[in-house]
């Protein structure tokens, strides 16, 4: 059967996270993205509406079942407050989900209780590469098995809160295709940037270039053990939570831009009642639904095992990049000159909006 | 509840045994019949009126779910069945869609806006032996997307209860079969819509079934188009036509309230998706055909490539993709919503936007990819590109749909965003 509305349990959750998103996310995004530095609390706040507990089974310290499509309304949520803040709240996923996904069971026993049943710590993920053919199927950085061990050599970017990580997983070429290797904190070879990323926008996040020089970890760290993990599919979970961030993010644009036409006025009537501006937002309003549910399939299709989920997933991303560009573009364009101006939030949503393409890796459902 | 994309199982059915009937009923004359402009293609519609029949109804209307003991386990599906068979069969040829007998437009007014008695006085005909079809007339010279300016008038003749019809109506689909009765065609009807009250403006526009034959009605033009050209679009002109008084579909006081003109908007919303979806149907069949094209020549469309590595064409064919299956979700919502009886007027109007513009774009970046294979008539992409464009004009255009929208995520009324 065909159905398009939230389960209770859901519709529970997405009011819980709007909530969060919209009185803590959004009412410090502006402060965040100018001083760099979303507040610690905030961030426990967030950790604690308990998103990647209510995905982790009890066996593992958490009290549920990962679904992509719950975890795709979550998201969405989150990012509609701010994006930089959603993905601090989240980045210990982009360590645990991977292990929920593919990890070997000591590896799950290992590490998913404790950054579970803790407070908010950075745990974190190292994917995206400074180059400008990155593409995470192909990866510059590699690792060679050398008897008991890997070798990890490469450098990544963009890695959240890599400065202070407990563990990462750093994602590297083994023989042609994508892997997944624990590194713990202190490896040797190991170093991080002092310096953080500067980048157009997500000034909020903190991310750090990492470099890997002859890092050697035991081969029970390759993700999944000897046996290694299905990179498809962690892809394909980043993919539907870039998608579904993009949702949330373009939403923001939207609901903000249109709030603000039927205020504005020019010419005697409100702008919102000249064509040309209700037209880019109906525009707004069906991409932003088109993208919402191809990204919702996508997600049911790998919570169903569906043979074409992952490329559904990569759909769903390509075609969110797109949407979210067009989307937060207009919405700067709505409030004309007022919407290049920082105090209103279009243009971080804006600059925000360009990164999905680049920022792969930094979200996962 | 939850959020969930298996195709129920009876459309997943339907859908094969219909792309049967397009492959073989359909493409194969597909050509055929867009080069002889105005010949009825009478093997499809007495195929499709006898299949129809053979499983209980004789129209593609959304079956009236009857009342079962196991009723609550089983989500009512009429709409989203009607999309899918739309979609396939205007997979096969959007124009032979718009023939098959049943009622169509002007069924679904009846539809959405007659009375118990009025639908199965109205409705019962699509069932008999002989093919039957219905229009629907509102479009006028004077008055397309500003529907309240129609200026046909029913004035009701006091003495005998009779309303007297007056008017000119235009692009009438299927207004010649459902007025001319052909040997091989059953008695149909038009609904017409008037005003019977000039001065209440919207208020006063009423529709009234008139049944083929009834005098002081003439189809007097068929019009020569770029596409569809199978789908015969009718003038009518009405002068001093007589319609019983119960042929006036609702009621028939006028009040200060635009219950008349929501009485067509229902129908629109009903029906906006169902054209989305017939839209759907000919964008697939154009990328299909280029996919199929593309593999022949030995290019690979490399799927999971960042956006930077790939070659136009290979963009190209992945955003057609994406437009095309994301459109498809916004129509089956919306009639998943029909079906559910939630109000859908924004998802409907969104997704006839949104399919307006993804069976334009992708016809036309077919033809495009396809060189001289495209423009040529030896292929159907062409073709496509030509019936694609009616998605966008007709139950509203994409501006007007693109109104509704706004008018509705604004909570905008008509007089504040026209
Ligand atoms: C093949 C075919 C079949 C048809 N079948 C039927 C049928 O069965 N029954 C029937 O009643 N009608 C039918 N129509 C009519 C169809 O619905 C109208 O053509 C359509 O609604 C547009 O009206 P119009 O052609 O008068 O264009 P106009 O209303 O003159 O519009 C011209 C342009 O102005 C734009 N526009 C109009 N109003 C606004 C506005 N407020 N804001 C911004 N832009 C605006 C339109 O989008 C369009 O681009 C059919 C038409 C065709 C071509």
């Amino acid at each position: 059967m065909y159905s398009f509305e939230p389960n209770e349990e859901q519709q529970m959750l997405i009011d819980a996270v709007g909530k969060y998103a919209e009185n803590d996310l959004r009412a410090a995004a502006h402060d965040a993205e100018e001083n760099r530095e979303i507040p610690k609390k905030l961030i426990s706040k967030g950790w604690e509406l308990g998103l990647l507990q209510a995905s982790t089974p009890e066996s593992y310290g958490g009290f549920g079942e990962r679904s992509a499509v719950t975890g795709a309304l979550a998201v969405e949520e989150m990012a509609f407050g701010d994006l930089a803040g959603a993905l601090a709240v989240m980045t210990p996923s982009l360590f645990a989900t991977p292990i929920l996904l593919g990890g070997s069971e000591e590896q799950k026993q290992q590490y998913l209780p404790d950054i579970v049943g803790g407070d908010w710590a950075p745990y974190t993920a190292a994917l995206i590469e400074y180059a400008i053919d990155f593409d995470p199927t192909a990866l510059k950085t590699t690792a060679k098995a050398d008897g008991d061990s890997y070798i990890l050599n490469g450098e990544k970017a963009f890695v959240p809160f890599a400065k202070d990580a407990e563990a990462m997983i750093v994602y590297a070429d083994l023989n042609g295709v994508t892997q997944g290797f624990i590194v713990p904190k202190n490896a040797g070879g190991l170093s991080v940037s002092d310096e953080r990323e500067k980048l157009m926008g997500l000034n909020a996040l903190p991310m750090y270039r990492v470099k890997l020089d002859n890092v050697t970890v035991p081969a029970i760290n390759r993700l999944g053990g000897a046996s290694g993990h299905d990179f498809d599919l962690i892809l394909s979970s980043m993919r539907i939570a870039s998608a579904a961030a993009a949702v949330g993010l373009a939403k923001a644009s939207l609901e903000y831009s249109k709030d603000y036409a039927k205020e504005r006025e020019v010419f005697g009537v409100k702008i919102a009642q000249k064509q040309a501006i209700a037209f880019m937002l109906a525009e707004m309003a069906t991409e932003i639904e088109a993208i919402r549910l191809l990204t919702w399939e996508a997600a049911w299709k790998l919570d169903a095992n569906k043979e074409d989920a992952c490329a559904e997933a990569y759909l769903a991303f390509t075609g969110a990049c797109d949407m979210a560009m067009m989307v937060t573009d207009r919405g700067v364009q709505v409030l004309g000159g007022h919407g290049y101006i920082r105090e209103h939030p279009v243009e971080l949503f804006m600059r925000n909006g360009r990164g999905f393409p680049m920022l792969l890796g930094l979200a996962i459902v | 509840m939850s959020i969930e994309f298996e195709a129920p199982k009876p459309v997943v059915k339907m859908q094969t045994v219909l792309q049967t009937v397009a492959e073989n009923m359909m493409r194969s004359v597909s050509r055929e019949f867009d080069e002889n402009e105005h010949t009825i293609p009478w093997d499809y519609i007495e195929f499709m009126h006898t299949a129809m029949r053979s499983m209980g109804g004789g129209s593609l209307a959304p079956q009236e779910e009857k009342p079962k003991e196991d009723a609550e386990k089983r989500p009512p599906i009429g709409y989203q069945m009607l999309a899918a068979q739309i979609e396939m069969l205007s997979w096969g040829d959007v124009g032979m869609y718009l023939v098959t007998p049943g009622g169509g437009l002007g069924a679904a007014a009846v539809q959405a806006a007659g009375s118990p008695d009025q639908k199965a006085k109205f409705l019962a005909r699509f069932a008999d032996k002989k093919p039957t079809f219905a229009a629907m007339c509102m479009t006028e010279a004077g008055a397309g997307s500003d529907t309240s300016a129609i200026r046909t008038r029913a004035v009701l003749d006091e003495k005998t209860k009779e309303w007297v019809i007056n008017g000119e109506k235009i692009f009438v689909t299927a207004g010649d079969k459902s007025f001319t009765e052909y040997e091989k065609s059953g008695k149909g009807f038009i609904v017409v819509w008037a005003s019977i009250d000039p001065s209440a403006g919207r208020a006063g526009m009423r529709a009234f079934v008139i049944e083929s034959g009834t005098p002081g009605v003439q189809v007097t033009k068929l019009e020569h188009k770029m596409g569809i050209r199978v789908s015969d679009t009718a003038s009518i002109s009405l002068v001093d036509v007589r319609v019983p008084f119960e042929n006036l579909l609702g009621s028939p006081t006028v009040e200060k309230t635009t219950k008349g003109f929501k009485g067509a908007m229902a129908t629109f919303d009903a029906t906006r998706p169902l054209v989305a979806a017939s839209g759907i149907g000919v964008a697939r069949a154009a990328l299909e055909f280029v996919k199929e094209k593309l593999k022949e020549n030995g290019v690979q469309i490399r799927y999971g490539l960042p956006r930077s590595k790939l070659t136009s064409v290979e963009r190209d064919v992945i955003d057609m993709e994406i437009m095309l299956r994301s459109a498809w979700l916004m129509v089956l919502k919306a009639v998943w919503m029909a079906d559910n009886k939630k109000p859908n007027a924004l998802e409907s109007s969104m997704s006839k936007v949104k399919a307006g513009d993804v069976t334009t774009k992708i016809t036309q970046k077919v033809v495009e990819i396809l060189g001289p294979l495209g423009y040529s008539r030896e292929f159907l992409a062409e073709k496509w590109f030509r019936d694609a464009k009616i998605t966008d004009i007709y139950e509203g255009t994409g501006q007007i749909n693109r109104l509704v929208v706004a008018r509705q995520i604004l909570g905008y009324s008509g007089a504040e965003l026209r």
